[in-house]
Parts: C-alpha cells; sequence; structure tokens
C-alpha cells in the first residue's frame, strides 16, 4: 500500500499530511481486517468516508489522521517499545468491512 | 534505562555529553507537525491565562512585547529521539506572565492556535525553567517552528514546548493534553526517558 502527499508533490516536508493509508502498516499490527477500508465518522462533524481518505500528519510523535471535511483530529497512533497506543475519540464509530460478510 | 544496553543497538551516534540517554545530537532542526500550520496575523495574537477560578489575565501582540524578556541558551530534547545543544532563544518568562495573577493551581495546561494542548505542572513553568518564546537564532519565529511564539520549557520533551500558544489554563488537577492522552507520558522528563505511559 502506498501514500502520497496530498497536494500531489513528491516531497513530503514537515508540514505536509500524506492520506490515511499512511496508518496501514501500524493499523495492521493491531487489526487482523484492513482498517484503512473502515468506514470512520468523525466525532467533530459527522462526516463518514473510508480511512484511507483520512489527512494523515506522519511527521510528529505520532501519526495523527484528521478529517479531510472538518480538519479535526480522528485518529492518533503511537507507537513505543512493544505497543501500539490507538485513540479513537475523535471518531464516533468504525465500521469494519469483513471478507464473507 | 542503562546507557550501556542502548548503545548495545548498534547504531551507534556521535557521542556527546549533556545528551541525555536514548538520544542522538542534530544541528538541523527538524519540524514535527500534529495538523497544519497556522498562521496567526500579529494583531490578531492574544496569550490568555486562565486561573482555576476562571479569573482571566490577557495580553495582545503590543503588550506581550513591552514585557521584560530573556535571552536563554538551552539544550532541547526530542522524544522522536533527536537532540540539540546551545539553542538560543528570547521570550517572557512565564513567572512574568504570573506575577499578578492569583492561584494556588498545582497544574496546567497549555493551549495552541489549531487546538493542541499539553499539560504541564505549575512548578515546571516557574523559576526561570520556561518562556514563551518568540525568536530563535536571533530571528523572529518561524511558523513552522511555532511562531509568533511558543512555549520553551527545554527540561522536558520538547513536545511539551507547544508551538502557537494562546493561552495557559491553571487546574487543580492534573490532566492530558493532545500527546498524553494517546500514549506520551504524563511529565516527559528526558533524563529519566519518561517517553511513554509507564515509562
Ligand atoms: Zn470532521
Amino acid at each position: 500500500m502506498t501514500s502520497t502527499p496530498l497536494d500531489g508533490s513528491s516531497t513530503a516536508g514537515g508540514g505536509l499530511p500524506l492520506d490515511g493509508n499512511a496508518m496501514a502498516g501500524d493499523l495492521r499490527e493491531i487489526f487482523a481486517v484492513d482498517v484503512t477500508a473502515a468506514r470512520y465518522v468523525c466525532a467533530g462533524c459527522t462526516h463518514t468516508d473510508a480511512v484511507g481518505t483520512l489527512m494523515v500528519w506522519p511527521h510528529s510523535p505520532g501519526l495523527v489522521a484528521r478529517c479531510p471535511h472538518c480538519s479535526d483530529v480522528v485518529i492518533r497512533v503511537v507507537r513505543a517499545p512493544g505497543r501500539v497506543f490507538l485513540d479513537l475519540r475523535g471518531s464516533v464509530r468504525l465500521e469494519v468491512p469483513l471478507e464473507g460478510g | 534505562m542503562g546507557i550501556i544496553s542502548r548503545g548495545f543497538g548498534g547504531r551507534r551516534r556521535e557521542s556527546v555529553p549533556g545528551l541525555p540517554p536514548g538520544q542522538y545530537l542534530t544541528h538541523d532542526f527538524p519540524v514535527l507537525s500534529a495538523g497544519p500550520t497556522p498562521r496567526i496575523p500579529l494583531d490578531r495574537w492574544r496569550f490568555t491565562v486562565t486561573t482555576e477560578t476562571g479569573e482571566k489575565t490577557s495580553w495582545d501582540w503590543k503588550e506581550f512585547q513591552a514585557l521584560p524578556a530573556e535571552d536563554v541558551t538551552v539544550d532541547i530534547h526530542c522524544v522522536t529521539k533527536w537532540s540539540k545543544l546551545g539553542t538560543t532563544w528570547r521570550g517572557v518568562s512565564i513567572e512574568t506572565l504570573l506575577e499578578n495573577v492569583d492561584t494556588v493551581a498545582e497544574y496546567s495546561m497549555v493551549h495552541s492556535f489549531g487546538g493542541y494542548t499539553t499539560n504541564v505542572p505549575l512548578e515546571d513553568l516557574l523559576d526561570g525553567k520556561a518562556w514563551i518564546a518568540y525568536q530563535f537564532d536571533g530571528e523572529d519565529l518561524h511558523p513552522e517552528h511555532g511562531g509568533p511564539a511558543r512555549l520553551l520549557i527545554p527540561h522536558l520533551y520538547f513536545w511539551k514546548s507547544a508551538k502557537w500558544v494562546n493561552g495557559l489554563q491553571l487546574m487543580p488537577e492534573d490532566e492530558p493534553g493532545f500527546w498524553e492522552a494517546a500514549g506520551y507520558h504524563m511529565y516527559g522528563d528526558p533524563w529519566r526517558e519518561q517517553r511513554y505511559q509507564g515509562d
């Protein structure tokens, strides 16, 4: 899975977000399903779309995924040695498609 | 946390006295952002101290610039493991800002334009340990590094030195800020390697 800067440029500087697929690696370690295909509901504005469409700022102490509609934080992922913290308070729910469901 | 066990990892970087455990030295100034960089016009800038009883004291940019400023040279340590030694800043000490503020609070939440927050015990902000800095290396603080003004609290990991600050909320109890709520340490002492919750 690849991630691209959302403005289409090729230089990923500190200020440029990536798309939500940038979280695929970290989330794959936690969940047995591809969470980037899940639908989030933003707690800030109730906007809903695939997790892969969130704006991700990777150049910080963790991954910060913001709603492309209202820019509120929807998901935070913090990696520590031997553990991953997943903060979901910015999402009302995640709807995860299951294979063969 | 032993320096010896860390050194065993193979990734041997410059070994310099003054570096907390697990840190390496950098000479550039990496930009870490959790969101878009806010551009705050100086005529819309305001810094507000709110006490635990709700009493507010605030300064606009002009009033803030009129406060006595200090030049400080400090080492900074980012939780992502880079450290930068001998950085020079100019700013107003928090002690100065709180001079006429009446409080018995022991904790604080630092607030920023853009919604970022971080918690710091009040005593860590006093006695010349923290400043609202508006110059770095002799120049106005660039927006990417937190300009117009950022918190500078060099004895804690640098995520505590919030960029684009606009307020200080004094609190009777400790509460987690943006990164502290998501797994980072409530205090963040680099010399004790307090990176994550439970460290
Ligand atoms: Zn939203």
